[in-house]
């Protein structure tokens, strides 16, 4: 069983997030028509273990970068990036961006500071695993980017 | 699980016997209903650990063993250093030193009736909690590095509790050997303002009421009555212990075939103990151990202050105080000899018997205590470590009940609200912030934790000295 979300289509986009069952944690799993978009939806379902993403304004950018020697590895620290970004900056991110060269990252994250009163936070990710990580082209034309985060 | 795959052992024991890789067996406790309850992936992961090099006697699972990442949570493994053992990131698991404390209040219901609800208020208040919940403390160089040396030692020298709260915290309340240089500055800055924080998902503070006894003796010695009333948390090293872990198992995965480790999964990533990467995670575990220790120093702190603020003069003193996500080094007698181990215990409690070396003094006739925590509205259990337990798990047992649903299935199971309208109709007060999580963390979301600490009994790993029923109890 799964929730999915389908976001509005850009084009012939195929961008959507979904969580999928783990008995102890959540597992997520971003779908786009390349690596980069497949990388950017995932942490949108990052987000939306914590939060729904609807209710993030995405004001503000912050830049970030990271390398590994392979796809997989380099999708784990995103992640953590992430899941770094959130608990020492105290904010909260929505829209993601991301470019993919010679095993590195570059990628852009916009939100705003965490509002208890209007985000009602649920429960905050401690890290990304290797459980379920993964990077795949699946139905034609579509990348999956999924991972189980430890909560 | 698939019980055609295990040999039976016992009622309460089963085996999958060496095969393939495996260097030992792999020993799963518990009665046939739980086993069959433990997911496919338990049997798995117990027999990946199994394989593993140095591993010594067999893999074991607890009765409460569930799905986790490598090593299953509900896990103890031990490793000889001396036969090429590894330590193992992912066997300790993200929330190093994740643990239960519990306070003695000395204090009956009657005597806080009808201050409940201004007491559940007060706890929510000064106990931090939840996403994005900040300590009172900001803590920099040099003084991180001091509380990471020094653990639950160094909060009560900073102002925290008292002197004597130490001889009732495993360690003393400060593991040796820490070494605060092998933590990354990520770490550090990570935990800088997320000192005295309860964390999120299945942590909390909780007043609790003895609700049965099963060893009159050993209750009285616990300092536990009969609805006597105690204070119990469930908390570990917060953000400091979680990227501790994510920067270990990176490095560990990325150093495997250095090592020449085969691994059937990643997540087994593992370094030798003799190796510079296992000594280094070793010192940044245990540093990541005094920081949960600290911790949970500072919170029964903050406990205590509440208290008394209700109840001049009121004195809350430690019960004990048990890690449940640790890897650490203990002498255990194997083949006649005592033999230096690495026992890692993944969401396992350690479970000393009677008049054990490592006990303090005034648990020596009784065991140790071996606190045992419920989910939201279920209630927890102490109990007593038992001589049997060592050769049955290196003195280990249970640590809680175990997740049975995940949570986004049991957000659309439960509705969070509704589900403090009924534990409150049960005389249980909630304090949360975020009605999903509730929901996630609903009951029905977890084994039945009486039946898991039986199975322990049975199994003699620890057996029951008293079963606690919620009251007040403040989410993380």
């Amino acid at each position: 069983m799964v929730e999915s979300k389908v976001l509005p289509q850009r084009g012939r986009s195929i961008a959507r997030w979904e969580h999928f069952s783990h008995v102890a944690d959540v597992g997520i799993r971003g779908i786009g028509s390349s690596p980069e978009e497949a990388f950017a939806q995932i942490t949108v379902a990052l987000t939306a273990v914590i939060t729904d993403p609807s209710l993030v304004e995405p004001r503000e950018p912050i830049r970030l970068s990271c390398a590994a020697p392979f796809m997989e590895l380099l999708l784990f620290d995103w992640l953590n990036a992430l899941v770094f970004a959130m608990a020492t900056r105290r904010m909260i991110f929505s829209r993601f961006s991301v470019r993919l060269r010679d095993h590195r990252l570059e990628g852009e994250a916009w939100g705003e500071p965490l509002d208890l009163a209007r985000h009602q936070p649920d429960v905050e990710v401690k890290g990304a695993t290797y459980t379920e990580l993964r990077l795949f082209p699946d139905a034609p034309g579509e990348w999956v980017a999924q991972c189980v985060v430890d909560v | 699980m698939d019980l055609s795959r295990l040999r039976k052992l016992s009622e309460i024991s089963w085996e999958i016997p060496p095969q393939g890789t495996m260097r030992v067996p792999a020993v799963f406790y518990g009665n046939q209903a739980l086993i069959q309850q433990m997911d496919q992936k338990v049997a798995e992961q117990a027999a990946n650990v199994a394989s593993l090099p140095g591993i010594v006697r067999a893999a074991y699972a607890m009765p409460d063993a569930h799905w986790g990442y490598g090593f299953p949570i509900g896990g103890v493994a031990a490793f000889d250093p001396e036969q090429g053992g590894v330590v193992s990131a992912g066997g300790v698991g993200f929330d190093i030193s994740c643990g239960v404390r519990t306070l003695l209040t000395g204090m009956a219901r009657a005597a806080i009736a009808g201050y409940e609800e201004k007491l559940a208020e007060a706890l929510g208040r000064e106990i931090p909690a939840g996403v994005g919940a900040h300590g009172k403390i900001r803590l920099a160089e040099p003084e991180m590095a001091s509380m990471l040396r020094g653990g639950a030692r160094w909060a009560v020298e900073s102002g925290f509790g008292e002197a004597e709260d130490l001889d009732r915290i495993e360690e003393q309340g400060c593991m040796s050997a820490a070494d605060p240089t092998a933590v990354s500055r990520e770490a550090k800055v990570r935990q800088r303002d997320e000192m005295g924080t309860l964390g999120s998902g299945n942590h909390y503070a909780e007043v609790q009421e003895v609700a049965q006894i099963y060893q009159p003796e050993i209750a009285q010695a616990f300092g536990l009555e009969p609805g006597g009333l105690v204070v119990s948390l469930h908390c570990g090293s917060r953000g400091l212990g979680h990227q501790i872990g994510t920067d270990y198992l990176r490095e560990m995965v990325s150093a495997a075939d250095s090592f020449g480790l085969r691994l059937p999964e990643r997540e087994l990533a593992s370094a030798p103990l003799s190796s510079e990467l296992g000594r280094r995670y070793l010192g940044a575990m245990r540093a990541g151990i005094n920081c949960a220790l600290a911790n949970r120093q500072i919170l029964t702190h903050r406990i205590r202050k509440v208290f008394q603020g209700f109840f001049p003069g009121s004195r809350l003193t430690l019960l004990y105080d048990v890690s449940h996500n640790t890897c650490k080094e203990e002498l255990h007698p194997i083949e006649g000899r005592s033999v230096r181990l690495f026992v890692h215990r993944k969401g396992a409690t350690r479970a000393l018997g009677p008049s054990h070396h490592e006990l303090p003094p005034c648990f020596a006739p009784w065991g140790q205590p071996v606190l045992i925590g419920g989910s939201m509205g279920t209630c927890s259990y102490i109990l007593a470590g038992q001589t049997e337990s060592e050769e049955r798990a290196f003195s280990s047992a249970v640590h809680g009940a175990g997740r049975q649903m995940s949570r986004n299935q049991a957000a659309r199971t439960w509705e969070g609200r509704e589900l403090v309208r009924q534990l409150g109709r049960r005389g249980i007060l909630i304090r949360a912030r975020s009605p999903r999580e509730v929901a996630e963390e609903a009951p029905g979301a977890y084994k039945d934790v009486s039946a898991v600490v039986e199975a322990a009994e049975a199994a003699g790993l620890a057996r029951r000295v008293a079963r606690l029923d919620p009251w007040i109890c403040v989410k993380g």
